[in-house]
């Protein structure tokens, strides 16, 4: 083998191992949503790209509100999906849209826009 | 001395109500108070220093929630972020704003306020005192879907200029990056020539903008998601133009690198071309995804935007934001009928096909409820609101269609996995086609490996695997509610189109649920007319039923009722009186036998009436049998041919019901369904749907969706038939808002249809993700010489997205057959 040949193989070998820890070995620390005095768990949620922040944490039995921010025209993020709770919602660019619902089992639901390329995870614990 | 209407939710009892009239009576100011528990509204009347504002406080403080109205207000001049700020301060601190939220991209102010304590005009008034100006709430107040259309129309120009600039320069790109082709050129700018090496550069440089600006989506796209450590269609492009250009300006600066000078080739064109048709693709694709969801639009274009109300004696015209419930609100012929309400002066008929899906106005009277967006045809009248705003009905429907628009079909949660490992993957395969065509390859083996890693990065579209699903469930959840058949959600779509049998709720579903005049058979000698009148004009003391509906018979025929005397009702035989001087008898053969009248040959018929499911009725005048009257729950006009179409399309009928097996199988016999489960009480409804499941059907459950829903629950799609306003059956999977079996036809073919465009769409993106990825790593080279272009990868590309939601759009024109609209 010829050491162009080796250098291309390793830093291509070396690449898609990157590719792989980069993409599919992150772990986010899930943020916490804030209670508000109506007894309501809030998150701010900024829909850009993807979903910051994307782990949610809340407890089971409160109240949710999770309130999208859209900062991107690109159609993909135009609405958001809580397929475990049945609920949607539209999201133009630039205006604040409030999802409420109430967890009443604890574990991880995600939130995903509606082809699934932007993901978040809403954690419910006990 | 001011007076104001307060609607309020949330009373739950006598005790709530008492607790809000003291809470409001103790304020300051407040002369009179009285809260009405049934109609949720206080009526309050109260001077200085009392204010609207206090009362709706003194209310809020005792945790009750007063009506709210909303409000969408264009303001102009609103320029700057800070000027957001300004906008929001001025409309919260007007009295009675509860919120206000700006969005300074569409300049479009929400506005959520009590309606008792300040209108449009003073929301108006008190930006304009801040130099703003305001647009007239009725044109102005965009509905959030109409937003959402003009954000897909910019969107759309936006990527359509990016692809008149990228289409533009891509033309002296493509031409110089061929010279060779090219006679004159060919021999201006030979290979290695310093004429081409300048040419080339300049190329470059011209490729540059295209990248950056038409295809700017591409990198920041590609940036945003990287900053969540994900990737995505965007990261796929924009590496691959970007490996394209790197190479190409190697080629063109360090010819020397190479092993030949012939083969330091750069190929520009890629870059730019690829940007100009991906972007093509992505803005047909904008423009087809719009036309998905073209039936919501339909819908919220249904609304009414003004509203003639009674106000303190006076008839004005307000936005129909500003109409609360108890509102008296005036409908002239023609005009839409502005929210939900009950008839209470008037009659008319009115146009309901928008909502109901039903073609044949319908006749309304007083205390009939009329359906907000609905067409009043031929007189005026009066209703009082009863629901406004987010509770009518059209809002109902609009939610329900959104939400489930929004749903996922189960089918999706693969897509979903396959999606979240696909670009990646992509990327790594990408990678390694690189690696083995370097090592492997054919010289110039720099050339092919990169042409094989820009083709592989181009080619592989997860936009056609995401779009496949949501786009057609859309266009399908949209058809639905064209036909008056509201979907839930993806999962009742999906299941609905695997059904086999559907089991229908004999009354209110196959009948319609009231008794109606079906015969009169007087004796030879007696006047059927005469007697219709006596045995109707006796009823008129008696409340049953069936009473009613021999006196509809009657009013149907022309016929004046008189007043009966000495009216009595004999419990389990019928009902004795006279009529206009004439004894007359009415009930069963009991009746005559206690008053020992001879029935005669009336018998034979009676029988014969009773085992078609009849209720027949003697009728006996001065002492002698006159006739017979018989009365049943007749079948709705469309029940047999959507029976029956529902037969064709393979699916076996069941009705259910709690009549003896003789009726049962006698309606049975008419309708032609399959199967007749008789005698079921209605506590073991939800039980006979299990047992057709336990034989392995697949059982759609239509009922009315009150005493039917434990079963509905249990079947696994259950329709609830909807009367007009009442939409949110929460029981049901699918609603049907007429009331007819067509809108069962209708939902079965819709789902059928939906699910077919969905597998097809699936079927395609996966087929062309699967063959194309291998393609373009180059897996047919050495086999057939082949190997694909880059140029080619982002057609394909573009035009597989484009595809899948043009097939999905495609649904926009399916009929369903045997329905009628």
């Amino acid at each position: 083998m010829s050491p162009d040949r080796i250098f291309v193989t390793v830093t291509g070998l070396l690449l898609i191992a990157f590719i792989f820890w980069f993409f599919w070995m992150k772990k986010t620390k899930g943020s916490k949503a804030k209670t508000t005095v109506y007894g309501y768990q809030e998150a701010m949620i900024l829909v850009k790209g993807g979903y910051t922040p994307d782990v949610i944490l809340v407890r089971r039995g409160t109240p949710v509100r999770l309130s999208f921010l859209r900062e991107e025209t690109a159609a993909c993020s135009e609405m958001v999906l809580l397929p475990d709770f049945n609920k949607s919602a539209q999201l133009p660019t630039g205006e604040i849209v409030s999802v409420e619902f109430v967890p009443n089992e604890s574990g991880e639901f995600e939130f995903t826009c509606q082809m699934g390329m932007l993901r978040g995870k809403l954690v419910v614990e006990d | 001395m001011q007076e104001i209407n307060l609607s309020i939710s949330g009373m739950t009892g006598i005790e709530s109500s008492q607790r809000i009239e003291h809470a409001i009576a103790v304020l300051d100011g407040v002369e009179h108070a009285s809260v009405n528990l049934s109609e949720g509204m206080a009526k309050v009347s109260f001077r200085k220093p009392a204010s609207a504002g206090r009362v709706i406080k003194a209310v809020r403080d005792e945790g009750f929630t007063t009506g709210n109205s909303k409000i969408r207000i264009s303001v102009k001049r609103m320029r700057c972020a800070s000027c957001v700020r300004t906008v929001e301060e001025t409309l919260l601190n007007t009295p009675g704003v509860k919120s206000a939220s700006i969005n300074l991209a569409t300049a479009i102010a929400n506005v959520e306020y009590s309606p008792e304590a300040v209108n449009f005009f003073g929301l108006k008034l008190a930006l304009e005192a801040n130099g703003y100006e305001v647009e007239m709430a009725t044109d102005s107040s965009k509905s959030g879907q109409d937003v959402q259309v003009s954000e897909q129309e910019i969107e759309y120009r936006t990527l359509m200029r990016k692809f008149w600039f990228a289409a533009i320069i891509s033309i002296p790109v493509m031409v110089f990056s061929y010279p060779d082709f090219i006679p004159g050129l060919r021999d201006w700018m030979p290979m290695g020539s310093m004429n081409r090496r300048v040419i080339w550069g300049l190329l470059g440089l011209l490729a540059l903008p295209v990248m950056l600006w038409s295809g700017s989506q591409f990198y920041s796209g590609m940036w945003s998601a990287l900053k969540h450590r994900t990737a995505n269609m965007h990261t796929l492009i924009a590496s691959g133009i970007t490996a394209a250009w790197l190479y190409s300006a190697v080629a063109v600066l360090f010819p020397q690198w190479f092993p030949e000078q012939a083969l330091a080739e750069a190929f520009w064109d890629v870059a730019t071309v690829v940007v100009a048709l991906v972007v093509l693709g992505m803005a047909l694709e904008v423009k087809a995804k719009g036309r998905t969801s073209e039936a919501i639009k339909k819908l919220i274009g249904l609304q009414a935007k003004t509203a003639r109300v009674n106000r303190n004696g006076t008839e004005i015209d307000i936005p129909v934001e500003e109409v609360v419930t108890g509102d008296m609100v005036i409908v002239r012929p023609g005009e839409k009928i502005p929210v939900d309400g009950v008839l209470i002066k008037g009659t008319s008929s009115v146009d309901e096909s928008m909502i109901t899906g039903e073609s044949m106005p319908v006749e309304k009277h007083e205390n009939d409820a009329v359906i907000g967006a609905t067409i009043n045809k031929t007189g005026s009248f009066t209703f009082r609101a009863t629901t406004v705003g987010k509770d009518s009905a059209l809002a109902n429907i609009i939610r329900m269609v959104q939400d489930a628009q929004g749903s996922k079909a189960p089918i999706q949660k693969i897509v979903d996995l396959v999606a979240a490992y696909f670009v990646p993957a992509v990327l790594i395969l990408g990678v390694l086609a690189f690696i083995v065509w370097y090592n492997i390859g054919p010289e110039p083996r720099v050339v092919y490996a990169t042409i094989v890693l820009v083709t592989t990065l181009i080619i592989a579209c997860p936009c056609a695997l995401g779009l496949a699903t949501p786009t057609s469930l859309t266009a399908g959840v949209g058809k639905g509610a064209e036909y008056g058949v509201l979907i839930r959600s993806g999962d009742a779509l999906q299941t609905a189109q695997k059904l086999t049998a559907v089991v229908l709720d004999k009354t209110g579903t196959i009948t319609k649920g009231a008794p109606e005049l079906t015969e009169t058979i007087p004796v030879s000698g007696f006047d059927e007319r005469e007697m219709l009148l006596l045995a109707a004009s006796l009823e008129k003391g008696s409340e049953h039923p069936l009473g009613e509906a021999i006196i509809g018979g009657a009013e149907n025929l022309g016929l004046v009722l008189v007043e009966a005397t000495n009216f009595s009702a004999i419990p389990g035989h019928g009902v004795s009186g006279n009529v206009s001087g004439r004894a007359v008898l009415l009930g069963n053969a009991k009746l005559l036998e206690s008053r020992g009248i001879d029935s005669g040959d009336l018998s034979g018929k009676w029988a014969e009436l009773a085992s078609d499911g009849k209720t027949p009725m003697f009728v006996a005048v001065d002492g002698v049998a006159a006739g017979l009257i018989a009365v049943a729950d007749t079948i709705k006009e469309d029940s047999i041919v959507a029976i029956n179409t529902l037969r064709d399309m393979g699916l076996s009928v069941i009705m259910l019901t709690g009549d003896n097996q003789r009726t049962a199988d006698a309606i049975a016999k008419q309708v032609n369904v399959n199967r007749v489960l008789a005698e079921v009480l209605p506590e073991d409804k939800a039980h006979a749907i299990n047992k057709l499941q336990l034989e392995g059907h697949v059982v759609a459950m239509v009922g009315d969706g009150i005493n039917d829903a434990p079963a509905l629950a249990q079947a696994d799609v259950g329709l609830a038939i909807g009367t007009g306003t009442d939409v949110a059956i929460e029981a049901s999977d699918i609603t049907l808002i007429s009331g007819s079996l067509s809108g069962v036809v209708a939902a079965i073919q819709i789902s059928r249809a939906t699910m077919r465009n969905v597998h097809q769409n699936l079927f395609g993106a996966f087929i062309y993700n699967t063959l194309g990825i291998p393609v373009a790593m180059g897996i047919l080279y050495p086999f057939f010489g082949l190997l694909l272009s880059p140029l080619i990868a982002a057609a394909a590309m573009a035009f597989s997205s484009v595809t899948v939601v043009s097939n999905a759009n495609r649904l926009r024109y399916f009929k369903p057959k045997g329905v009628t609209k």
